[in-house]
């Protein structure tokens, strides 16, 4: 086991260097001047710029450089950001729980109707059911989200007025943010309304979001099950004379989760660039919107430290996911 | 046909092409797909025949008339009656000219991006499969890396780099797509290399070369195929989010995703102009993702039987 993950731990290393690298080579490489863009001003004359030059240290060979930014990645410099003044750390961790909120409801969501209707389609294979579940996630997994949340506002706000369109909570309610996931602070401030507020106001990016992970967790599971309802051991234990109910259940669904549980792991990634569309649909406060409108403001060393904290934050995810993969499963451990 | 060949004592095997069309025929879902994507092909060939009006000019007397069917106060769009089938945009732009020309873009985005992965993913993948070592680890890892990214965010990073316009959005599409297609062939190339024919071919005096590309390729071609039409399906996906966010093409192109660029701001005003252009990304991604799975259920030996 332990091989196993040196193995794994190893294997991430290099792809943390390569993202480095592109965040590194992402501000030089952007048109325009760099020392401009780090010190948000434009027209500098000409001594000052050599003085910010040397002060960034571009006058130094290009490897010193990246070493040197490496280094401060490591301490957790991670930059200033030009339109807010603070430490872009800082705005980060402050946005975060917004999205890992978003994120979760909408992979609740998904779980809690793929699975369902992935068992369904398999165990009434090439019936109407099944025909309809594979339509619809097929039609889901080609869903442009960001139209999906548009039509969703047209119908559920527009026109039936059931849900707020924006943000994460009535701007009447007003309270301190203790854990910075609304619904828990909604609850803590004991408000009246403030929880329902705050739900209606998750609901629809939670759907947006979750459509995609929904349509590929239903087809996983159904064809994942459709292979285990095909295996041996479970014709024995329907020879045995078990109910369906208990085959299904106890005996088959336990081993076609595996690879389900696989694929939701591997989800974050498009989550994390779902948030990206959903976030700025329904101007949600998270790292999504924060990205896409640090372009639109050239806050360059936002948008640097923000996609290299997104990238480490996949690799990690999907690292644990890796490693969880491994403790459940002792094969996987044993292939090289 | 086969049964005569039969009756007379002879085994003939199918053709390969009608052995798959067989196969292909009997899934409906593929088979609708196909038409749409036919239909989609001929309304951008003849787009400039079948549009009433120029996808980019403006009426400014016609702004957000709604579709010829929805009833409107005549005063409003006295001199609009009658035409637009779907209304016009918040310019004043003929909406069913630009979805039309839309299809156009969205067809070219699909076959530039995927032309391009195609080229550089079989080159990669066939170089990984057959010098294993440090020009496969190389290789691969630097696909890793790129696949440790949200693809979104990494097309947003360099479409920044090289600047917002309809060109970038697809190099851009394509770099983050690669992975894919090279991990796709590299599996092929290692299933193939080792085989009886591919040895006897080496043992006969090929050079790596003739292995490569004449020999190992041509094996290898069904999982491109079915890449290569989902590729069409997430190449448009992508380029039309790029739109959306204002990084791919520009106005006043008609392309899908940048047309809904700011219909956020009509949501309440004017439904046409909000669902038309996500119904036209849908259709035509829905329907390269329908034949693709057709595809692979027809050229997949291990389904087949």
């Amino acid at each position: 086991m332990l091989r196993f993950i040196v193995t794994r731990v190893g294997l991430v290393i290099p792809t943390f260097i390569g993202i480095t690298l592109l965040t590194f080579a992402m501000i030089r490489l952007i048109p325009g001047d760099p020392i401009e863009m780090l010190a948000g001003e434009h027209g500098i004359d000409p001594a000052r710029h050599a003085e910010l030059l040397h002060q960034y240290g571009f006058d130094r060979p290009l490897l010193v450089q990246y070493a040197v930014y490496v280094g401060q990645v490591l301490q957790g410099n991670l930059g200033i950001s030009l339109s807010t003044h603070a430490p872009v750390i800082r705005d980060f961790l402050q946005l975060i729980p917004a999205t890992i909120e978003l994120s979760l409801a909408a992979m609740l969501f998904a779980v809690l109707l793929g699975l369902p209707a992935g068992m369904l389609a398999a165990t009434h294979r090439g019936r109407f059911l099944d025909h309809s579940v594979m339509g619809l996630s097929l039609t889901g997994y080609s869903m442009p989200i960001f139209w999906w949340g548009l039509l969703l506002i047209l119908l559920f706000s527009v026109n039936l007025g059931w849900t707020p369109v924006s943000g994460r909570i009535d701007i009447a309610y007003d309270f301190d943010s203790v854990t910075g996931f609304m619904l828990i602070d909604s609850l803590l401030s004991g408000q009246d309304g403030a929880f329902t507020s705050a739900l209606s106001h998750l609901i629809l990016p939670a759907i947006v979001l979750g459509t995609i992970p929904l349509a590929v967790i239903a087809r996983m599971t159904r064809s994942s099950l459709l292979e285990v309802l095909n295996e041996d051991y479970v014709r024995t234990a329907r020879a045995k004379g078990l109910s369906p109910m208990r085959v299904l259940w106890v005996h088959a669904l336990r081993n076609a989760l595996i690879p389900v549980i696989t694929v939701i792991g591997l989800q974050v990634g498009t989550l994390m660039g779902g948030a990206i569309l959903t976030e700025t649909i329904f101007s949600w406060p998270g790292i999504g919107r924060w990205l896409v409108e640090s372009i639109a403001r050239r806050d360059y060393p936002v948008l640097q430290t923000g996609v290299l904290l997104v990238a480490s934050m996949v690799i990690l995810v999907n690292l644990s996911v890796d490693l969880l993969y491994g403790l459940v499963n002792p094969r996987i451990r044993h292939v090289r | 046909m086969a049964v005569n060949a039969a009756a007379e004592g002879q085994y003939q095997p199918l053709h390969p092409l009608r052995e798959f069309w067989i196969y292909f025929r009997t899934n409906r879902g593929a088979l609708a797909g196909m038409v749409v994507i036919l239909v989609v092909c001929l309304l951008a060939l003849f787009a400039n025949v079948i549009s009433p009006y120029s996808p980019i000019e403006q009426y400014p007397d016609c702004q957000l008339a709604p579709p010829i069917w929805q009833d409107r106060d005549p005063a409003d769009f006295a001199q609009c009656v009658g035409h637009y089938y779907l209304g016009t945009d918040p310019a004043g732009r003929d909406m069913f000219s630009r979805l039309v020309f839309g299809a156009r873009f969205s067809l070219l985005i699909g076959a530039i991006v995927v032309t391009i992965c195609l080229a550089a993913g079989i080159g990669l993948g066939l170089l990984a499969g057959f010098f294993r070592g440090a020009i496969e680890v190389a290789i691969m890892r630097a696909m890793d890396m790129l696949l440790a990214l949200p693809s979104l965010l990494l097309a947003i990073v360099i479409v920044t780099i090289l600047g917002p316009s309809l060109i970038n959005a697809m190099v851009a599409v394509a770099i983050v797509t690669l992975p894919n297609y090279v991990r796709l062939m590299r599996a092929a190339v290692l299933s193939e290399v080792n085989k009886d024919y591919v040895t006897a071919s080496r043992v006969s005096g090929a050079g790596t070369l003739r292995l490569m590309f004449v020999t190992v390729l041509p094996n290898c071609l069904a999982p491109l195929i079915v890449q290569a039409t989902l590729g069409f399906s997430s190449a448009i996906l992508d380029a039309a989010a790029l739109g959306f966010l204002g990084l791919g093409a520009q106005p006043p192109t008609p392309e899908w995703g940048s047309m809904l660029a700011d219909a956020r701001d009509y949501i309440d005003r004017a439904w046409w102009v909000v669902t038309l252009p996500g119904l036209a990304i849908l259709i035509t991604v829905l329907a390269f993702n329908l034949m693709g799975d057709g595809l692979r259920d027809a050229l997949d030996p291990k389904l087949k039987h």
